[in-house]
């Protein structure tokens, strides 16, 4: 029995786009304005339960041939290693560095390792989270 | 001269090499590499005999952890090397007798003998440490040697019993031994037992010396056997016959001996010991003789014997202990007291060796130990007999045998009781040479069982299992060697307790005795006619009376019911008292549900917590620096309040999950006004996930047993709610109240941009100042996604496994 769910599925087309920006937008915002890896990871993972939800779990895989395991990996080991960077440089562990660089298309930009870790913060929340979703998902 | 305390682990070194001496050489029977160890050993401490006898000393010291004062000393006086010698001397007697008594190729020899010089090991060092801690670590590990050895013939149902039961008496007795080692280690501050003797007389004033008293001697009367711990050394009678022979005839059983008369210079000034020890071991004497003749196994009757004369050297050391308290005790009756004790130690030690060894070549050669079977076999063992006979009457207290010697000084001691007269003794003394007497009337009359029913009478050829034959000569060796001793010792008793018997009691009385030539003693067979003579007599006359009509009243023993025995009440403890009772006792508790687990801990929380509160005097309330409220917060507080109602009251789980989420949006609204952004959207995600998941948690119930039913009420659960909700408050109410240090939260304000580059405070906490937790805090999600993932797939592919296997 399948559902002609046209306007569904058309609808989260677009808003997935807008969520995940979104998503994206309240990461990079972290360090100055609410948000951050963390909030930014689960926004980006309702984005893909959203096509989970219009679509089914076989397209949004290969729509996004992601293994969420190997990302959960990747976040820890990208977490890890930002913090082991000041190790080599005979600073303790965990230290950030900072400071204000000229991009080309940014103009003045302050760059953090912070976002790095950041970074590592969101792969997690976003592998985990689709781990699960999907692994309850399949189950029968 | 460190070879003194290496002596004391050349048997264990041995035991090493026993297993390869059995696997690689196989023609050759492994005992006779072992006879090495205990002859070396004998003829070493051979050597100290002419210095020791003279009242010198041998100490040699070696650190084992120096930080707490602990370390192997081997200290070598007159009582350590008595016992030294009766180790390592019947030690090689034993071991050649069982070299002839264990098969070669049927026994796992290499086993016997490896416990065997474990034992030897244990019981050297027992006797010459005099660092109490090494003390009680020898002394456990004679128990764990002795288990061994009882229970050498595993596959035997009784041997495992006998082993199980002596442990955990031998055991539970060396534990509270320990303890009072502690004590004593304590008020002296040292482990030094010769330091301890030193300071004895401060002690008796402190208010632990009764307890570390009762707590060594209760070690030393499980070890020794005494009453009411006894029990176990009938049912040690499983070992192997040369095992009795060696531990629980000559020496083990008298590790209690000598610790008693070791700590006697340290606690003899107390009543409480002399009545203990006296006490004790003359009931023990008694009880002991009275239901050897109630036995019907040649062993039973040689334990119960044993029981009864290592009474009788505890109630001597007892009596002992009295020449403390008595003026110009050298020149009194009592100095005879541990002087008899320490000679009837060596006599004992020699004719109940040779008679165990009797009773193996008895079961060995005829195929059984019990005297009901046996008889008449005098002609066809005629030195079987001969030794028998010997140490019997040896036993039974006759002339010409040693024990006649020091039966007379032990009814003297007893006799000379009756002339002390502090502690309340002129009322019971009289008591003491009854009991002795009729002791000794028991003694006689079992003594004459064992050796009369087994040797003379008709032979019954057809009861017995094997043809019976004389045994091979190497079985009857050590027999005969502790036979002629008895005689010997009889002939020239003061050769030996010159040497031996008069710098033991050197060590015992050290306060009385400046040199072994102070011990004004002189053993004689003749010494006129004096009461103990008369008693003697009397003994003989009585006994032999009893031993004639012994058919007419040995049946009456069975009369005493069998549930009255110690056995039962061993039994009863160890089955029903740790065994079932117990087990129902924690089935109680333990129940198995977690609803009651879970009410044990939130009664106990509560408990602990407001009690601590008050009995602390930390309960405050005070509203200073509290922020006003506002009608949002009142709104919001209402709708938290419903939504936590409707979800415990709800009727259907559906309406709980909806109202618990209804509460989580409220929670993030709160985070809202209290101007806590990141947590209001966290919140938010994460509430509508775990609601999702809830719901399919629900979605999946079975169908069987989803009656929608409303939580019952149940008075106790909601008073334990209650009261977590009530210490909750109080502790939050509490600790608001009182703030000891104020906020760090000032820092992170100033130096948020400057040193950290950021702007959103929360966020620089967690990724910056203290991202070391949210390093690991990813690590639980991951860990919690990897377990969801592997909890459903690995559940799948047993399911497939299944699925292929049918």
């Amino acid at each position: 029995m399948k559902v002609n769910n046209v306007i569904l599925q058309f609808t989260t087309k677009i808003v997935f786009f807008i969520i995940f920006f979104f998503a994206v937008h309240i990461f990079f915002a972290g360090h100055y304005t609410p948000g951050g890896g963390f909030v930014g990871g689960l926004v980006t993972a309702s984005a893909i339960v959203l096509l989970l939800v219009a679509f089914d779990l076989k397209t949004v895989r290969s729509l996004l041939p992601i293994n969420y395991i190997y990302m959960v990996a990747i976040g820890l080991l990208i977490a890890l290693g930002t913090a082991s960077i000041a190790m080599f440089v005979n600073e303790p562990f965990f230290t950030h560095f900072f400071d204000y660089f000229y991009l080309p298309l940014f103009g003045k930009t302050s760059l953090h390792t912070a976002a790095l870790f950041d970074f590592g913060v969101y792969l997690v929340v976003v592998g985990v989270t689709m781990t699960i979703i999907q692994t309850i998902g399949e189950d029968e | 001269m460190l070879l003194q305390v290496v002596c004391l682990f050349i048997p264990l070194i041995a035991a090493i090499f026993m297993p390869f001496l059995f696997k690689k050489i196989r023609n050759i029977h492994t005992g006779w590499f072992v006879l090495f160890v205990p002859l070396f050993l004998a003829i070493y401490y051979a050597t100290f005999v002419p210095s020791i006898s003279k009242g010198e000393t041998a100490v040699v010291q070696f650190d084992w952890i120096p930080s707490l004062g602990i370390s192997f000393v081997s200290y070598i006086d007159g009582l350590s090397l008595l016992f030294s010698l009766l180790i390592s001397g019947i030690g090689a007697l034993v071991v050649l007798y069982s070299i002839f008594y264990l098969n070669r190729k049927k026994e796992q020899l290499h086993n016997f003998y490896i416990y065997l010089l474990i034992f030897m090991s244990a019981m050297l060092g027992v006797v010459q440490s005099d660092n109490m801690i090494t003390l009680y670590l020898f002394w456990e590990l004679t128990s764990i040697s002795s288990f061994l050895l009882i229970g050498y013939w595993y596959n035997r149902d009784k041997s495992r019993f006998g082993a199980l039961k002596s442990m955990m008496i031998t055991v539970a007795g060396g534990m509270m031994m320990l303890g009072g080692f502690v004590l004593l280690s304590l008020m002296g501050g040292t482990f030094s037992i010769r330091s301890i003797i030193e300071q004895a007389p401060l002690f008796a004033t402190n208010d632990t010396f009764v307890i570390a008293l009762v707590l060594i001697l209760l070690g030393a009367f499980t070890k020794s056997a005494q009453f009411p711990f006894y029990i176990w050394l009938p049912d040690a009678m499983e070992a192997p016959t040369p095992v009795s022979a060696y531990l629980h005839s000559a020496t083990m059983v008298k590790a209690g001996i000598y610790l008693v008369a070791r700590f006697t210079p340290v606690f003899a000034l107390s009543e409480v010991w002399i009545w203990l020890v006296a006490g004790i071991g003359l009931l023990t004497l008694f009880w002991g003789s009275f239901f050897a003749v109630k036995q019907t196994d040649l062993k039973g009757i040689l334990a119960f014997s044993t029981v009864s004369q290592l009474g009788l050297i505890m109630s001597l050391l007892g009596v002992g202990a009295i020449a403390y308290h008595v003026n110009d005790a050298a020149d009194t009756v009592f100095k005879y007291a541990s002087f008899a004790a320490i000679f009837h130690l060596i006599n004992h030690a020699t004719f109940k060796g040779s008679l165990f060894m009797i009773a193996g070549i008895v079961d060995h050669e005829t195929g059984t130990r019990d005297i009901r079977k046996l008889g008449g076999l005098m002609s066809i063992m005629p030195v079987s007999f001969t030794v028998a006979l010997i140490g019997s009457f040896s036993m039974a207290g006759l002339p010409p045998f040693n024990g006649f010697l020091s039966k007379e000084m032990f009814l003297t001691a007893m006799l000379s009781v009756t002339e002390f007269d502090l502690f309340n003794f002129s009322t019971w003394a009289p008591l003491f040479p009854i009991i002795a007497w009729v002791a000794s009337v028991f003694t006689f009359v079992y003594s004459f069982y064992f050796v009369f029913k087994t040797f003379t009478g008709k032979l019954q050829e057809n009861e017995l299992p094997t043809k019976p034959h004389e045994a091979p000569i190497g079985m009857l060796i050590s027999p005969v060697i502790l036979a002629s001793l008895v005689v010997t010792i009889f002939f020239i008793p003061n050769l030996v307790t010159d040497t031996f018997v008069k710098p033991a009691v050197m060590a015992i009385q050290p306060f009385l005795y400046s040199s072994p030539e102070d011990v004004h003693i002189h053993v004689s067979a003749w010494h006129g006619f004096s009461p103990e003579l008369w008693m003697t007599l009397g003994i003989i006359v009585v006994g032999l009376l009893l031993f004639v009509t012994l058919s007419k009243w040995q049946k009456y023993y069975n009369t005493l019911p069998e549930q009255f025995t110690l056995n039962r009440l061993y039994d009863f403890t160890v089955n029903e008292l740790l065994g079932s009772w117990m087990t129902r006792f924690s089935g109680l508790y333990m129940t198995g549900s977690i609803r009651n687990y879970l009410g044990y801990m939130f009664t106990a929380i509560p408990i602990i917590v407001i009690a601590t509160l008050f009995i602390k005097n930390a309960f405050v309330v005070s509203f200073e620096g509290a922020s006003p409220i506002h009608l949002y917060q009142i709104i919001l507080i209402f709708v938290l309040v419903i939504g936590t109602i409707t979800t415990v009251y709800a009727r259907s789980r559906i309406t709980s999950i909806i109202a618990l989420g209804a509460v989580g949006y409220t929670v993030s609204l709160f985070f809202v006004i209290f101007n806590a952004p990141d947590l209001a959207l966290t919140q938010l995600v994460i509430e509508t996930i775990s609601v999702a998941l809830f719901l399919l948690a629900f979605y999946h119930l079975p169908k069987f047993q989803k009656v929608e039913e409303r939580t019952r009420f149940k008075f106790g659960r909601v008073f334990i709610s209650v009261g977590v909700g009530v210490m909750v408050t109080l502790v939050a109410l509490s600790a608001h109240s009182q703030k000891l240090v104020t906020s760090i939260a000032e820092y992170y304000k100033e130096t948020v941009y400057s040193l950290a580059g950021g702007g959103n405070i929360v966020n620089v906490i967690l990724v910056d100042y203290r991202g070391f937790d949210t390093l690991f805090e990813i690590a639980v999600l991951a860990i919690a996604g990897i377990a969801i993932y592997g909890m459903i797939k690995l559940r799948m592919s047993r399911k497939e496994k299944n699925h292929e296997s049918k």
